[in-house]
């Protein structure tokens, strides 16, 4: 895998519905670390990931860069799991090599490793149909890492997961990531300081860096973290009384 | 209970069937009753499995040149919006023409063999077959071809590893109509004009008030478009494996 680059946002002009969604926003996240941006539904947080991924039907101006340049691009991961349902778990992990041409014994030896990593040996050969949702959204987490890209994309990957389940996904996801660029999209403050290295709470209209934090201790942090409890409880304040910083 | 429920409608039928004549005391030359049928069925079983063979043939054959060009139209529309915009017009008006009355001009076109009888169940299952698989392809979830865009997918491994799949379930939907209706196509087409086949047995006998054989005849076609419906219904099922049961249980 590359280095992991940081992602720079310059002066990002984007419209929604005739209305302005960012206005000169500008934003540099850091390499190897993981990003998570908080904000409340429709404030630009999924069009910000969408625009860092390149995405074609958006129409903006300003400058998004990656530091240093990397050949290859994104990984992407989303709410829906995105799971093929004709293909098995294993093919769904292979989903991106297989879509380039590159299936090779090699890939599917680090497929393998990684389902085995991810608690899933056994169910290679399921369709997705009959996995758990908990167990999808592994699938789609490990399709990701199959990727192995320098900047990984989340959109609100856990969200629909229940608090269980979440927790665990968060963790080997804290634990897979490590080394790339990971921006995570998130409603939910204390997914956010459980993994963020730095977050970034967005809001208003048009949408601006209300303000950053940045924990002293390292991802992921346990909920029960004396610090994640005090910063998540003046945060959920603040995001409550739509504060800014 | 699965073998039960047919076998008690078909009694059922039966029962209802002679119950009417029966009670209408309709003459065996406009409906005769289920014991004279059976009786016509077992007379000339030989004649009418030669007939059924004709017709048979032709509604695989227009089955399987329909689903190719129905599929390849679908194909190519999706992969050329601009032959897609010149196409889907004619597709549409093209469904304003009744088929039924192409009939004589095929016969007239094609001659009275199976040419004219395929070419009209092609025409007819043309348009489920194209509508449904082209639907199916459009409707492909935006995020899954997004994320084969991240993904650096070429246009064709989309079409092939996303596209075509996702569209399965829908095309298998208009397969299931198209081979409902192929043998309407096959029978009106040897009713125009032809010298084999069920349809034109039916007429034949038809002609000599040989009643109790045309019903033979309907029964014997009747049977095999329900078998082969079936037999496609249980073959896509196994096509679109992940998906539930679509079809008639």
């Amino acid at each position: 895998m590359q280095a992991a680059p940081d992602i720079v946002l310059e002066g990002i002009n984007l419209d929604f519905d005739g209305q302005p969604l960012f206005t000169d926003l500008t934003l540099t996240l850091a390499g190897g670390h993981t990003t998570c941006i908080l904000g409340p539904s429709g404030c630009g947080k999924s069009t910000l990931l969408k625009l860092m991924a390149g995405s074609p039907n958006l129409d903006f101006t300003g400058r998004i860069r990656f530091e240093p340049a990397t050949d290859s691009q994104v990984a992407w991961m989303s709410q829906n799991d995105l799971l093929l349902p004709w293909l098995s778990l294993l093919d769904n992990v292979l989903l991106g090599a297989r879509l380039r041409g590159e299936l090779s014994r090699k890939k599917q030896a680090k497929a393998l490793a990684l389902i085995r990593e991810a608690g899933l040996t056994g169910y290679e050969d399921k369709l997705p149909t009959t996995l758990s949702g908990g167990m999808r959204q592994r699938g789609a987490l490990l399709r990701t890492l199959m990727e192995e890209r320098p900047v990984i994309l989340m959109d609100e990957p856990f969200s629909a997961l229940d608090a269980l389940t979440r927790v665990r996904l968060q963790n080997l996801a804290a634990r897979l990531t490590v080394g790339a660029t990971v921006v995570l999209v998130t409603h939910d403050p204390l997914e956010a300081l459980r993994l963020g290295h730095s977050i970034v709470v967005l809001g208003g209209s048009p949408a601006r860096v209300l303000e950053t934090i940045e924990p002293a201790a390292l991802p992921p942090r346990e909920a029960g973290n004396p610090e994640v409890t005090a910063l998540y409880a003046s945060l959920l304040k603040r995001l409550m009384n739509g504060e800014t910083a | 209970m699965n073998i039960l429920r047919p076998l008690i409608l078909t009694a059922g039928f039966l029962l209802l069937w002679q119950f009417l004549v029966t009670l209408t005391g309709a003459p065996p030359y406009i409906l005769p009753g289920p014991l004279p049928v059976g009786h016509a069925l077992l007379d000339k079983f030989p004649l009418l499995l030669s007939h059924l063979g004709t017709t048979l043939a032709e509604i695989l054959l227009g089955l399987a040149l329909g689903t190719i060009l129905g599929t390849s139209a679908a194909l190519v529309m999706i992969l050329s919006p601009l032959l897609k915009r010149w196409m889907l017009p004619v597709l549409v008006v093209s469904q304003a023409i009744p088929v039924f009355a192409l009939a004589p001009i095929l016969v007239l076109w094609l001659g009275y063999g199976m040419a004219s009888k395929v070419a009209m169940a092609v025409l007819i299952i043309f348009f489920p077959v194209t509508s449904s698989f082209y639907s199916g392809m459009r409707r492909t979830e935006p995020d899954l071809l997004e994320l084969a865009r991240i993904m650096g997918a070429g246009p064709l491994a989309v079409l092939r590893t996303i596209i075509i799949p996702s569209a399965l379930p829908a095309f298998a939907s208009g397969l299931r109509v198209a081979t409902a209706v192929a043998p309407i196509g096959a029978v009106v087409g040897e009713w125009v004009g032809s010298s084999a086949g069920l349809g034109f047995y039916m007429l034949h006998a038809n002609a000599r008030m040989q009643i109790d054989i045309m019903f033979a005849a309907l029964t014997v076609l009747a049977v095999t478009s329900l078998s082969l419906y079936f037999l496609i219904d249980r073959l896509l099922d196994r096509l679109v494996y992940w998906q539930p049961r679509q079809g008639m249980q």
